[in-house]
């Protein structure tokens, strides 16, 4: 099976980990992973803030460069969200009929990570040890738009030496919502200190999650409050063994959240 | 598709300058405001948790609930593609019976015809039931700019009638209020009030009993909304916690209802599913106290004369919009408002509108013309609780998202100059559209690197939009490396990107 990886601008940028470990994981289950190069970003940003027009050359870009592979893996239910929901959409209004069925066809392929290793790949031990106390924030798009469920919780019920405590209304937004985060700032901080306030309260030194968006959100309150707990994506935690555990350095977000020594913090 | 994709001349929308569909400020700004009041986040923390779980178990109950919100969905789309031969058969059948109908393209139109109606009979008073259309229209300001007094007589919006204040909730229109609030003001607007009560609910309750019997007993005229109308048999239905709608719809000698045109179910068999559907996703209860349904006159039985006034007031211009039409399929529940975590914040008052939460942030927008509530549909994380809960399966965030698009299109058509979000937008989708332009980009944003050096976060930048950022929340410090140049050096040794 071709295994593309779409790591999502987001991560490109500012969480390069999180796509390393990505591969990771599926290389350690005996995978190949490819990173076909032309891939930029799925144009949530674009769509969810009004601008569908200007999201044609991204969906166009997405749909050609996937079309080769037998699954697309992205570390984002968000993104894959959009990739399923929004770029039909656009493709309607804006592409032509080619694409309007390319589209459909990349979507139907295009996987968050933990379907892609429960649904997909049928695993859910991942062979990851990770002895840190864990709580899971289920990302609003992956529990309400792909409807991933409990897979996540899966995954990390089968890391060794995990603590994994339930976080208090894990069901409800942290008040991130792309660029809601930036026009009603006083409402995303509001909703993103409650979330923070049932994180801490769980005593977890770490919120994971299977979205990097999200977790850059609840991660900078957490930090900025000096709470030491942080934000580590659901890859990271899957990635980190025995022999390459994953070490909590002092530091921000890129900072001792790497898994095995290639990490360059 | 919207009526400016397709050149075609925009139906009309709410007119402006009546009614309340419109705030004074955008989303934002309330907001900023309204977050600061700690009584009123308590509150609404309070009730909305409260009523969450209510309405979590009643529905738990059912195990044919997804059938009953797919039967409730396809009713609505279904009397929406018919709704013009419906509305003459309504309007048939509620003649048949001794009934009148009115119809009114707008909110002016629709208080004109009440305010005729209500001066015809002789009455300077009315009793009215809870209803979401007369608030909608501000039918309270223009009967009392007639000289005709209206008396609220549900509780909560009796509560918000006396403290001159605005409702913030669908439901239940006082939630942003207080037991202690509520006596204070009782006290003080009442007048016959018991000058010892206390602020127990029992004790409030009966004073506001003792209060509204007066009216009942005396008032000639009776104004309500309506939760459904049966088309083919013309009945009209209310449904209600307290029986003070069930006192105004059968004392009085006159009722006049006022109902939103989208407010039609074809056949009474319907009603058995709307009627399992609206108090468990309302009250969480499972069943509501009063389901009262008329028909017309029915002699020497209930009020002599029966008005109904229909009232379009943009709903037209609603159904036009393929895209955002399922909006007019909502039978007014507010479960969406007790979910979402935005309006459990704000609270309903910064919505600007009668309609608030997420409801409200795809009607209002619809219901003026985009440009009158631009920050509306902004007004959500599209989180997507409020389609998970909605009993007639409102698609919100995607209609939220319709709606974002509709306001940019519809500025870039009416503006010379772009907005600088759109110029940024642009710039944004160009850079991201070639992979070579996208991955310089990435490479530059090392320079950010120099901020942050010293806890490994970005803190305050005092930049537009990164400011917004940070003043709540640490920036991610940009990485040495971004994932793609990691890739090209771990893959630059061998020619296939295939070894791993």
């Amino acid at each position: 099976m071709r295994i593309a990886l779409f790591i999502t601008c987001l991560a490109d940028a500012l969480f390069p980990d999180v796509g390393r470990t990505t591969v990771t994981v599926l290389e350690r289950l005996g995978h190949t992973v490819e990173f076909p190069r032309d891939q930029t970003c799925c144009g949530q940003m674009h769509v969810n803030t009004g601008y569908q027009e200007q999201a044609l050359p991204l969906v166009q870009r997405f749909a050609d460069t996937f079309a080769p592979y037998d699954a697309v893996v992205a570390p984002s239910g968000s993104c894959v969200g959009s990739v399923r929901h929004q770029h039909a959409l656009v493709a309607e209004r804006f592409g032509t009929r080619e694409l309007q069925q390319q589209v459909a066809a990349v979507a139907a392929r295009t996987y968050e990570l933990s379907e892609l290793l429960v649904d997909v790949l049928g695993v859910t031990d991942v062979g990851a040890y990770f002895p840190h106390r864990v709580t899971y924030h289920p990302t609003c798009h992956s529990l309400r738009m792909l409807r991933v469920g409990d897979k996540p919780l899966q995954l990390l019920q089968s890391v060794q030496a995990i603590d994994l405590v339930e976080l208090p209304a894990a069901d409800q937004c942290c008040g991130f919502g792309g660029t809601f985060a930036i026009k009603n700032v006083d409402t995303s901080s509001a909703m993103l200190a409650d979330k923070m306030r049932h994180v801490t309260s769980t005593g977890a030194e770490i919120c994971t999650a299977g979205d990097s968006s999200c977790l850059m959100h609840i991660g900078g309150g957490l930090s900025r409050l000096r709470t030491g707990a942080k934000t580590v994506h659901l890859a990271q935690i899957l990635a980190a063994t025995r022999d390459r555990p994953m070490v909590l350095a002092p530091g921000g977000q890129d900072a001792g959240v790497h898994a095995g020594p290639e990490a360059v913090a | 598709m919207s009526a400016v994709d397709l050149g075609m001349p925009a139906l009309p929308t709410s007119p402006r300058g009546t009614g309340h569909l419109r705030g004074d400020e955008s989303f934002p700004d309330a907001a900023r405001r309204s977050l600061t009041d700690s009584q009123l986040r308590r509150n609404l923390g309070k009730a909305t948790s409260t009523i969450r779980a209510k309405r979590a178990a009643v529905v738990a109950e059912l195990p044919d609930w997804e059938e009953l919100r797919e039967a409730g969905r396809q009713l609505k789309v279904h009397t929406m593609a018919h709704l013009p031969d419906h509305l003459v058969q309504l309007e048939e059948a509620v003649t048949a019976r001794g009934g009148v109908v009115h119809w009114a393209r707008d909110a002016e139109e629709a208080n004109r015809i009440v305010v005729d109606l209500v001066r015809a009979t002789g009455a300077d008073e009315v009793v009215k039931v809870k209803s979401m259309a007369t608030q909608e229209i501000a039918l309270n300001e223009a009967l009392e700019a007639a000289g005709i007094a209206a008396f609220e007589t549900d509780l909560a919006e009796l509560i918000v009638q006396l403290g001159h204040d605005k409702p913030s909730h669908i439901l239940v229109p006082a939630i942003h209020r207080n037991r202690a609030e509520i006596r204070e003001i009782f006290l003080r607007e009442m007048g016959d009030v018991d000058p010892e009560l206390s602020d127990e609910p029992a004790a409030l309750a009966a004073a506001a009993r003792q209060h509204l019997r007066r009216k009942f007993l005396s008032a000639k005229v009776a104004v309500s909304g309506a939760n459904f109308a049966v088309a083919e048999t013309g009945t009209l239905a209310v449904v209600e916690s307290e029986g003070n709608g069930r006192m105004c719809l059968t004392l009085p000698e006159t009722l006049i209802t006022v109902m939103g045109i989208e407010k039609l179910v074809p056949r009474a068999q319907d009603l058995e599913v709307f009627l399992q559907l609206l108090p468990r996703s309302s009250t969480g209860e499972r069943m509501n106290p009063y389901t009262s349904m008329w028909t017309g006159v029915t002699p020497g039985d209930g009020p002599q004369a029966f008005h109904l006034v229909l009232l379009d007031n943009g709903r037209t211009a609603v159904l036009s919009d393929a895209q955002g039409r399922d909006a007019l399929n909502c039978i007014r529940c507010s479960a969406c408002l007790n979910v979402c975590p935005v309006y459990e914040r704000a609270g309903g008052h910064a919505y600007g509108s009668v309609y608030p939460g997420p409801i409200g942030a795809i009607l209002s927008p619809q219901l003026t013309g985009i440009e009158d509530n631009a920050s509306l549909p902004y007004a959500s994380s599209l989180c997507g609780a409020c389609y998970d809960v909605c009993p007639v399966k409102i698609d919100i965030p995607s209609i939220l998202v319709h709606l974002r698009a509709e306001h940019t299109e519809t500025y870039a058509a009416e503006h010379r100059l772009p907005s600088v979000e759109a110029s940024a937008m642009k710039a944004a989708a160009w850079v991201m559209s070639n992979p070579t332009r996208w991955t310089l980009a990435l490479r530059s944003g090392r320079l950010g690197r120099v901020l942050g050096r010293r806890r490994g976060v970005i803190g305050d930048v005092p930049l537009p939009v990164a400011a917004q950022w940070t003043a709540t929340r640490d920036l991610t410090r940009p990485p040495q490396q971004t994932f793609r140049d990691w890739w090209a050096a771990e893959h630059t040794a061998t020619p296939s990107e295939d070894e791993g």
